[in-house]
């Protein structure tokens, strides 16, 4: 029986590869890798970095790997603190809050994910152009051609370095295995702090800190410009998501055992230090496995980008097909990179649930 | 005082205090309740005055539209469009009885008495094969209406019932291969379930559709939309092979041994041991399942089918209803949000009653 499988499996893997051949050379394609050298010609809507159509398919794919990176990380993040409040909303007594969580979640969770995007792009571009943007507080701004942030004064490369320093000092938080909630404040605190250090010292001479946006004319300067295909996929997956990531939170604050609260509140803790102290940590033991599914999720819905035309990879991919007729090697590079992608968040994922065990004396 | 004055209060009663003494109970409490129910009121308030009192509802009114309300219009005018998308214009009905057949597959599955796999799995078959011999007409000698002319909601069904219909026994086919005692059928499912599992659904599908024509013969190679079906069927056969695996994991190992010991076979033991108690403990995450399913069929717009998505992008396409997208928009996702909700309430009152008869 094996043997029938491992015999049936390399006969179809034949004949699958020997068609192919026959279907390239009848096509008149070439096979290999040589293509990535040569420039590609076309352009594209968003990238971190410097670019041009004359780049090669190497960069280019790198580039639309880099966006679905950054568009992940970001959901992800946005995503696990939004889901956290919805989540806790949905824990605490207060009727009023309850409700208007549920309220929230079943709307979110139960319309796809394709539509809320496309839905929320389509609602973005018709609002017209900066003149008629919307003002929060005169320091942000939202209009059909994209959001307008404020953002520190320093270039974009230096911007990426801090992220990544961000993320480093996170892992090395969690190596260090402080109190959860000295750990997050550590975090967020040295982040802060290294990024206005770093903007005080790097910041162009004699301006501010800080880069608001100010319209000017007809368009936007200063601050951080935002595409709107970018700003539609990000809210629509964090949307989506967080209604997700509050029932994995509400479900794991549910498993807490009563006794561990009862016990909180006999010693007379005040209820937001139960909620901090004893719940949130010992709720994330069960929170953690799905959560990085639930992460993992994230990073696959980003390629929904094609529907409202962000650069993803995927996107660079449909399009290096199309330009290019590579099929199979850039299919190959695109599931490999996912499969890398997601197995490393898995083994993130188990690492981060490893460390927050309780250790059993 | 007597003992028998003191009546405990009514269930109502005690949630009724509850929810005035959590809500209303302290001025901090009180503070949360009006900000919530005020900003919730006035969405709720505003959306109301403009999907209801200030709409226009018929397309013969369409000139009072854009003036503050809703412009249903567009929906009188081009529902046909976005429920049956380019399907021949006389032969509606077809369509119409073939979604229904398609809905009251997945409610009649819903009911306790058809929960035995030969009567779903034979309900199923019926519904779909009702579906396919209505929509496609010439087994039925009707005019014959080829896949490229179904679309709008009826497409979008029709993936879903396929998907599930022919993702279940493959579902079930990868959990038992994994569960093999041999070691090439065990690797050979587990990696195939993690690579798909890994994968988002849109890579998957688009190899499908542009990729495997490449690796097939041409008679091989069949309609873009069945290659699409089963590519679809092995992404949700890989997600349920692992609510299986978790079905049989509360399987005790004693069950299979008392089997063995009465002499019964393999097939025998899997048929009339285990796997009625593994659809049972399955239930709850497959019907959970099943709704994703349904959810994530809107994925297939990606790669260029005409399901209730682009049918709707359609419906506003032309110059005259494009300023009406909202309202387009809205009554797509009303139609997935009632599907989605009314399957998931149903799942979770399913998962509330199994705990309970577990207890």
């Amino acid at each position: 029986m094996q043997a029938a499988l491992v015999v049936v499996t390399l006969l179809a893997v034949w004949g699958a590869v020997s068609n192919a051949q026959y279907n390239l050379t009848r096509l008149n394609m070439t096979s290999g890798f040589g293509f990535l050298e040569r420039g590609t010609g076309w352009n594209y809507s968003f990238s971190l970095v410097e670019r041009s159509i004359n780049d090669s398919y190497a960069y280019t794919l790198f580039i639309g790997l880099l966006n679905t990176l950054f568009v992940g990380f970001i959901c992800i993040v946005t995503t696990t603190i939004f889901g956290f409040l919805i989540g806790t909303m949905r824990d605490v007594r207060h009727p009023a809050l309850r409700f208007a969580a549920s309220v929230y979640v079943q709307i979110f969770r139960n319309i796809p994910l394709i539509l809320q995007a496309i839905f929320l792009y389509a609602i973005l571009i018709h609002m017209g152009g900066p003149r008629q943007a919307v003002s929060l507080g005169d320091v942000a701004f939202l209009s059909g051609r994209g959001a307008m942030l404020p953002g520190l004064n320093v270039s974009p490369t230096v911007a990426v370095a801090l992220l990544l320093a961000s993320l480093a000092l996170g892992v090395a938080l969690i190596l260090a295995r402080p109190v959860f909630w000295r750990g997050l404040a550590l975090w967020a605190g040295g982040s802060l702090g290294l990024a206005l250090a770093v903007a005080l010292v790097l910041r162009p001479e004699g301006e501010s800190l800080l880069s608001l946006p100010e319209l000017q004319g007809l368009r936007f300067t200063g601050g951080i410009s935002v595409p709107i295909e970018l700003f539609a996929l990000i809210a629509a997956i964090t949307l989506y998501g967080s209604a997700y990531v509050a029932e994995i939170v509400r479900g794991g604050l549910a498993q807490v055992p009563r006794g561990l609260v009862e016990a909180g509140q006999a010693l007379g803790l005040s209820r937001a230090a139960i909620w901090s102290r004893i719940k949130v940590p010992m709720a994330l033991r069960s929170i953690i496995p799905p959560l990085g599914n639930q992460w993992i999720f994230m990073m696959k819905a980003t390629t929904i980008g094609i529907a409202i035309g962000f650069s993803d990879l995927f996107y660079i991919t449909v399009n290096a097909i199309s330009q290019s007729g590579q099929t199979l090697e850039l299919i190959a590079m695109l599931m490999l990179t996912f499969l890398a992608i997601n197995y490393s968040i898995a083994l993130f994922t188990n690492w981060l649930n490893a460390r927050l065990q309780l250790k059993e004396h | 005082m007597a003992v028998a004055e003191i009546i405990p209060p009514s269930r109502f009663e005690t949630s009724r205090r509850l929810f005035l003494k959590r809500g209303f109970g302290s001025p901090g409490s009180l503070a949360i309740s009006v900000i919530v129910f005020v900003v919730l009121g006035w969405i709720a308030w505003s959306f109301l005055d403009w999907a209801v009192l200030r709409a226009v509802w018929r397309q013969e009114n369409v000139e009072a539209c854009g003036q503050g309300g809703a412009c249903w219009a567009v929906i009188d005018a081009r529902h046909r469009l976005i429920l049956f998308g380019t399907y021949p214009f006389g032969e509606h009905w077809r369509s119409a009885l073939a979604a229904l057949a398609i809905i009251a597959t997945v409610v009649l599955s819903c009911l306790p008495a058809m929960w035995q796999a030969r009567r779903l799995a034979a309900l199923w078959v019926l519904g779909f094969a009702s579906y396919y011999l209505l929509m496609e007409g010439s087994l039925l000698g009707l005019p014959q209406v080829t896949t490229d002319g179904w679309g709008g909601l009826s497409l979008t069904l029709f993936l879903f019932a396929a998907v599930v219909l022919l993702g279940m026994p493959m579902g079930l086919g990868l959990a038992l291969m994994r569960r093999s005692e041999m070691p090439v059928v065990r690797w050979f499912a587990m990696g195939l379930i993690d690579t798909i599992r890994s994968l988002p659904l849109v890579t998957t599908l688009f190899t499908a559709a542009v990729v495997v024509p490449l690796f097939l013969p041409s008679w091989l190679e069949g309609d873009k939309i069945w290659r699409v079906i089963i590519a679809f069927a092995l992404f949700f056969a890989c997600y349920q092979a692992e609510v299986f695996r978790g079905g049989f994991q509360a399987i005790p190992k004693g069950q299979v041994e008392a089997g063995k010991a009465l002499g019964l076979g393999y097939w025998s033991i899997l048929g009339r041991i285990v796997l009625p108690q593994v659809f049972r403990h399955a239930l709850p995450s497959t019907i959970n399942m099943v709704v994703v399913t349904f959810k994530e069929t809107a994925i297939v717009t990606i790669i260029g089918f005409f399901d209730i998505l682009a049918s709707g992008k359609t419906a506003f396409g032309t110059a005259e209803w494009a300023p009406y997208y909202i309202e387009v928009y809205l009554f797509v996702a009303a139609i997935y949000w009632v599907f989605i909700f009314s399957l998931g309430q149903y799942g979770e009152y399913l998962k509330r009653r199994m705990t309970l008869s577990e207890r």
